[in-house]
């Protein structure tokens, strides 16, 4: 299961009678605890991510505007945004066509060893990204495994952007094939033996039947591949190279910032990448929502 | 769970009669996604996770073993523990708390809520770090009173667990309130209505009935706060034998060139991740048998 899918839970489409809230309120539960626990709870959450989230705000604006412009704009700034949302881009793209075929394989065919490659599909969730990260370093470094026959063709991946590019396919993967995996899982087949009855060939279900009712899920998966690859730190930094303009992420060049105690340099760049994180939240509440409705779930 | 539950109500029927007609496609088509997917899925999943156990074992089992004994690495280890210790048992509270309150009653800006609690998987790692060192850094909003008052947080085991806890905060609360959802509150009603006190209902009732989801969302919730990597690493100040967890230590061991013993260190959080995995599975049927 995506450690991030269903975000919002299942939406209810009731709409109620006028009033009906207010009714509620006036025979309370007779479950006790309700003040208890929920001021427990946003207490807590207050506590540990709210105000320090808030800090990271507040201490932006001891910024001018010219001066934040300015570090956000400024060239090395720029690529490194450059580099991680773009890479992030092409990743996420990359894993919604081989996440779809993946998918596809594992509910639609029977084939050996298909249980434990289906089991295996979460190890980026599982496996720290420290770990997988020195592990991909020395698969394609220049002796490893893949690195050596992609040295023969002259491609070299270890300490250049095209390994930032295989770190965050290998974290992304696993949003996308859980995302979409339990849609085509649910789809009914009496869809697809209605349309063949109708005259239409393999391809026409699956382009005009099977996809428009995947698509929100593809979609949902795709968003929140990237919108992890975005901040992505440790299973990149080990193969990147690192080099400042070229292979050098944004989230990287926060960590140097605040090595070299430039604060308002390292807060400038955090707040546009946290930005970024509540944009893409949103969409993909968005998504899912869409993607509930389409599938009639929950 | 509710994913996985369909998943597997879904699957009975396919492996019972096979798959239906309409939906076979050409052989060769059939082969290619197929072989595709199997490439794709080893090349990404399967090499990485074999290369980190055959570099551990590189140099035999003398080495590995004396890899993870030395003193560095054992005071990484026990640090690790420490503050997933630590961060997993005050999830586990909270997201029992959070579950109770959201699940069992409804209030307006519920949804805003929920969203809020899942926030912490939408920011980066390093960000999470950076806003405690911001905080209770020397520099930082708190920093001078800390100063005077010889409080240590950053760079410290307190800094460590702080940026833990925001990572992992999400994790067991999220197992927790679609299931508490879809349980309803008939069976809490009853209780109460037979004369049980709020705690007898909530430890003879609520947690019997969530159980494995808990222990489902503690796993998921260790496995993360042990392999944290970005956020500890922006607040431990990388303190050899004192405030290096086992993903700091890899990360060391590794920029030395001591690459035998940084994946020996690896493949203790390997073999984590792996049982992680395995206990889902098992989890899994357990609650399809239920």
């Amino acid at each position: 299961m995506s450690a991030f899918a269903d975000i919002a839970g299942p939406t209810e489409p009731r709409i109620p009678p006028a009033g009906a809230r207010w009714k509620a309120r006036r025979h309370p539960s007779v479950i006790p605890g309700f003040g208890l626990t929920l001021g427990l709870t946003l207490s807590w959450l207050a506590l540990i991510v709210l105000i320090p989230v808030a800090g990271l705000f507040l201490k932006s604006t001891e910024l001018s505007f010219d001066q934040f412009w300015s570090i956000v704009t400024s060239r090395r700034s720029l690529h490194a945004f450059q580099i991680s949302f773009g890479l992030s881009l092409v990743a996420a793209a990359i894993n919604l066509v081989f996440g779809t075929l993946i998918v596809w394989a594992l509910v639609r065919y029977e084939f050996p060893g298909r249980r434990i490659f289906d089991a295996i599909i979460d190890i980026p969730f599982a496996l720290p990204t420290a770990v997988a990260g020195i592990a991909l370093t020395t698969l394609f470094a220049e002796n490893g495994w893949l690195g050596s026959p992609l040295a023969l063709l002259g491609i070299k991946v270890s300490f250049t952007p095209l390994g930032i590019l295989m770190a965050l396919i290998f974290i992304g993967l696993p949003f996308v094939v859980r995302t979409v995996q339990p849609v085509l899982l649910d789809l009914e087949v009496e869809l697809e033996e209605a349309a063949m009855t109708l005259g239409a060939n393999r391809w026409q279900v699956f382009a005009k039947v099977i996809m428009p009712i995947v698509v929100p899920a593809l979609l949902t998966g795709f968003a929140l591949a990237f919108a992890r690859a975005v901040g992505e730190y440790g299973s990149v930094i080990f193969i990147a190279g690192n080099l400042p303009n070229v292979s050098e992420i944004a989230p990287l060049l926060i960590v140097i910032r605040l090595e070299e105690f430039k604060y308002a340099d390292a807060t400038a760049l955090a707040v546009v990448m946290l930005l970024a994180s509540f944009a893409l939240l949103l969409a993909i509440n968005r998504l899912q929502q869409w993607s509930e409705a389409r599938t009639a779930r929950g | 769970m509710s994913v996985m539950t369909s998943a597997i109500v879904a699957r009975v029927p396919s492996a019972l009669v096979g798959t239906p007609h309409v939906r076979r496609e050409p052989v060769f088509v059939r082969w290619a996604i197929i072989a595709i997917s199997l490439v794709f899925l080893t090349i990404f999943l399967v090499l990485p996770l074999a290369a980190v156990f055959m570099q551990a074992f590189a140099r035999g089992i003398g080495p590995y073993l004396g890899a993870l004994t030395h003193p560095d690495a054992v005071a990484a280890i026990q640090l690790t523990l420490l503050v997933a210790a630590i961060s997993v048992s005050l999830n586990l509270v909270f997201g029992l708390i959070a579950a109770w309150a959201i699940a069992k009653f409804e209030f307006p800006g519920k949804g805003i809520l929920v969203t809020l609690i899942d926030l912490p998987f939408s920011i980066s790692p390093v960000i999470s770090g950076l806003v405690f060192v911001l905080l209770f850094g020397a520099q930082g909003f708190f920093g001078a009173y800390l100063q005077a008052h010889d409080i240590k947080i950053i760079f410290a085991l307190p800094g460590i667990v702080l940026a833990t806890l925001l990572v992992t905060f999400p994790f067991v609360a999220r197992e927790l309130i679609p299931l508490m959802k879809e349980q309803g509150t008939q069976d809490e009603e009853a209780a109460i209505s037979l004369g049980a006190s709020g705690l007898q209902t909530f430890f003879r009732v609520t947690l019997p009935n969530v159980k494995w989801a808990l222990l489902y969302g503690a796993l998921l919730c260790n496995a993360r706060a042990m392999g944290e990597f970005g956020a500890v690493s922006v607040v431990s100040g990388h303190i050899r034998g004192e405030t290096n967890t086992m993903p700091l230590h890899i990360e060391i061991l590794y920029n030395e060139y001591q690459f035998m013993a940084s994946f020996a260190v690896a493949s203790v959080l390997a073999l984590l991740a792996l049982l992680t995995l395995i206990a889902k599975a098992v989890l899994e049927r357990t609650t399809r048998h239920s």
